[in-house]
């Protein structure tokens, strides 16, 4: 028995044993096409086809949405979604695609939705059957997100919307986005109001989804472009004006932070997987020559390697600590530099991995003579897609000293 | 083996770290401290030795010192994992006195086996002791010693012996004939002579320690054994300290520029100022949840006790160098002043970022576990 489940309250207890069972009966069996390494990253119909069967046998058992109350088609438990989850990892099924709507719609909607459009919308958001994608980013509004200037213009009881949203990872599956835009110029913050948009319903018809390359040469992400896209005022979340406060709930779920735990799944292994660790990296340095002997060798190499491999505990080890509330200084210390941790590790062990490389690094993709099939390279130029999204580490930087530090806001 | 997921830190250790906590903040105030320890300012001065023993008594009487002897030997037997949250407390209010190196001597002695009960039993008692196991070099190797153990009497002398001037009794490292021994003896023992160092820290005492044919009662004719067993608590529990000095620095330094106003703004408003603060903290978080981590597996997986304890004091030893640097730095010209006093924490860290061995010196035996040793 793990530890973890030894501290069950009774319910937990209880369900875990479900989790257990059901999850040895119903694990889905390895599927036929290649998985990509992240939801954000799904590319055809058949991968979403497999991922979404899966998450709606996980929400049908009752696995997903534990913690939320029965009539907007949660569970109705208390603090179940934790186990949930950590039986699912152990389980190494496959993650789940609906990954923006259960991080970030779902807890957005539960508290600023009305009734009906949460039992409206959050069944089929938990079953997986509605892809939600998130409209927050415009070519003008980045680090600096409440200068968004796509638009809604009042017309009778409907909105008509016009702007451009970009890096709209799965909005190509998407039959919803969470929209955050502007109902009044005058005001910067309070300006800001916040929809629900069917804009698959719409495509071609008010609503453009167009891929964006990325620096690797992969997509997965999009552009949204509205051009007088009508939607009805029952599609606004909590009132108008209040758009800014409302996203500060989005935020501070998709960083972790937030009061309900989004339900996640995940450890079966893709073909492709390749994890950005110093496992790996260790590895790499051993199998590595230089100066004529194992790079794991070199006196620097192996201080570099045992930085990061510190950092990397460090962190596994903030997640654990964050659990015992006497070892806290502060509720949201440690949650929230979550992201930036993990990024900037990343991002530094696939640097040190290129280093280590050193000439073969040149090798992409396509050579047959890269090493790790140029895998090294590209999670290198990738990582910067994590320094960079769902706020900057310059932006979470400023997050922890204002919040947390309690430091004057920086303009 | 494995860990608790809570670190084994439970209702007794919240309890002992939070009455540390308003110990020290009730009776032993930094503005106390400066005036106790920095009252010479001359370089050249000789080391002192100024320390409150009115407050360390009571500490004795709370039983703190007896927390790491084992229940066998009269001791209380708490967990390493506890013991490093009041170790905290005392690195955040840099009390001087010979808590760390009582425990550090308690933490071999219960690795010797038979022969450290009675040591033990003084240490239940509420004597205090300190390692005297260094060499001139400073080698952090423990096989290396410059004293001698020759039919029961020590000759030669101990380096960077902590709080020497403190304690009641120093466990010895000594080469003999067929290895290395411990040995237990008293430090007004005749022969024995402690020569104090003039440091640069103000908040502790270090001296070298002569033995001249000191007889001595031997601990364990295998002294190895015990102390490469104990090292990683030794580690750990310097790093709690660095750690609750580090927040100190920090919360200190958060103060001061939020009310400290240039350019008609807080200094603490300008990112140039503002994000490094921010790596102090994110520092200061690895740093104690790697302490944590190397505390519990100290008890609850012995395996991994040394390579979690290198992390631990690793990363302790480069927040103890950044957190003291930025500290003084965002002081400003007051920060670079002898009445300020973010200079008493400032040469505690120094001190501790060293002692025990430096970030480097840690990373490279980590490196020997996790990777291999280099043929």
């Amino acid at each position: 028995m793990s530890e973890s489940a030894r501290q069950d309250t009774p319910e937990q207890a209880e369900f875990r044993q479900f989790c257990r069972q059901w999850l040895q009966a119903n694990k889905p069996s390895a599927p036929s096409v290649r998985l990509p390494l992240s939801p954000l990253e799904i590319m055809t119909q058949p991968q979403m086809d497999y991922l979404q069967e899966w998450q709606k046998a996980a929400y049908e058992a009752g696995l997903v949405g534990c913690d939320y109350p029965v009539d907007v088609g949660g569970g109705g438990r208390s603090d179940c979604q934790r186990v949930a989850n950590e039986e699912m990892i152990r389980a190494r099924t496959p993650f789940m695609p609906n990954v923006i709507g259960l991080g970030m719609a779902a807890p957005t909607v539960f508290y600023h939705g009305q009734q009906a459009l949460k039992e409206r919308l959050l069944p089929r958001l938990f079953s997986g059957e509605d892809i939600w994608c998130q409209g927050f980013s415009e070519p003008g509004a980045g680090s600096d997100l409440a200068s968004v200037q796509t638009f809604a213009e009042r017309k009778g009881d409907k909105w008509v919307i016009n702007g451009h949203k970009v890096w709209t990872s799965l909005a190509h599956f998407a039959e919803w986005m969470i929209l955050l835009l502007r109902t009044d110029k005058s005001h910067k913050y309070d300006g800001l109001s916040y929809f629900v948009v069917p804009i698959r319903a719409a495509l071609g018809n008010g609503v453009t989804v167009r891929p964006l390359i990325k620096i690797t040469g992969e997509t997965g992400f999009n552009e949204v472009i509205f051009e007088n896209l009508e939607v009805d005022d029952s599609y606004r979340l909590d009132e108008l004006g209040k758009g800014w406060q409302v996203a500060m709930t989005t935020l501070l779920h998709e960083r972790g932070a937030g009061e309900l735990q989004t339900p996640r799944s995940g450890g079966m292994k893709s073909k492709a997987t390749h994890a950005t660790n110093t496992g790996n990296l260790i590895e790499l340095a051993r199998n590595t020559p230089r100066n004529g002997r194992p790079a794991a060798d070199d006196a620097v190499i192996r201080d570099r390697m045992m930085q990061l491999v510190i950092r990397e505990h460090g962190l596994a080890q903030n997640q654990r600590r964050a659990r015992v509330s006497a070892l806290q200084d502060h509720p949201l210390r440690l949650q929230l530099q979550n992201k930036l941790l993990a990024s900037e590790i990343t991002q530094d062990t696939a640097a040190l991995a290129v280093e280590i490389e050193g000439a073969s690094a040149s090798l992409y993709l396509g050579d047959d003579n890269a090493p790790a099939g140029g895998q090294w390279p590209m999670a290198y130029m990738n990582s910067y897609g994590m320094t960079i999204a769902a706020g900057t580490s310059e932006v979470q930087r400023n997050i922890l000293g204002e919040r947390v530090l309690g430091l004057a806001k920086s303009k | 083996m494995t860990q608790p997921d809570n670190f084994g830190f439970g209702e007794e250790a919240a309890m002992l770290k939070d009455s540390a906590r308003k110990f020290f903040s009730e009776h032993f105030p930094t503005d106390k401290l400066h005036r106790m320890v920095a009252a010479d300012t001359n370089p050249e001065r000789m080391s002192t030795s100024e320390w409150d023993r009115e407050l360390w008594q009571q500490m004795v009487e709370l039983g703190w010192t007896s927390l790491a002897v084992p229940e066998s030997a009269g001791g209380i037997g708490m967990p390493v994992v506890a013991v490093a949250g009041l170790v905290e407390e005392l690195g955040r209010a840099a009390f001087p006195c010979p808590l760390l190196s009582t425990l550090n001597a308690t933490y071999v002695l219960a690795a010797c086996g038979g022969g450290g009960e009675t040591a033990l039993a003084e240490i239940a008692e509420g004597r205090t002791a300190s390692l005297a196991i260094t060499n001139r070099q400073g080698s952090w190797n423990t096989a290396d010693t410059d004293v001698l153990c020759t039919q029961g009497k020590l000759s030669g002398t101990a380096w960077f012996v902590q709080d020497a001037r403190k304690v009641d009794r120093l466990l010895v490292s000594a080469q003999t004939s067929s290895g290395q021994g411990l040995y237990w003896v008293a430090t007004d023992a005749a022969g024995l002579t402690v020569e104090p160092d003039a440091i640069v820290d103000l908040t502790r005492d270090q001296a070298h320690v002569s033995f001249d044919n000191v007889a001595a009662e031997e601990v364990s004719g295998d002294g190895l054994v015990a102390l490469e067993h104990a090292m990683p608590a030794i580690w750990t529990l310097l790093a709690a300290d660095i750690t609750g000095a580090a927040e100190w620095q920090l919360q200190t330094t958060v103060e001061y520029v939020s009310t400290r106003q240039q350019f008609e703004h807080p200094l603490g408003f300008f990112q140039a100022v503002k994000h490094p603060l921010v790596n102090v903290m994110i520092q200061i978080d690895q740093c104690k949840s790697l302490v944590y981590n190397a505390a519990c597996a100290y008890d609850a997986e012995p395996a991994r006790a040394a390579e979690t304890a290198h992390m631990a004091k690793a990363a302790a030893s480069e927040t103890a160098a950044f957190a003291s640097g930025r500290s003084v730095q965002y002081h400003g010209g007051i920060g670079f002043t002898w009445e300020c006093f973010v200079h008493l924490y400032f040469k505690r860290q120094k001190h501790s970022q060293l002692l025990w061995g430096d970030a480097a010196w840690h990373r490279a035996k980590l490196a020997d576990i996790l990777v291999g040793e280099v043929a």
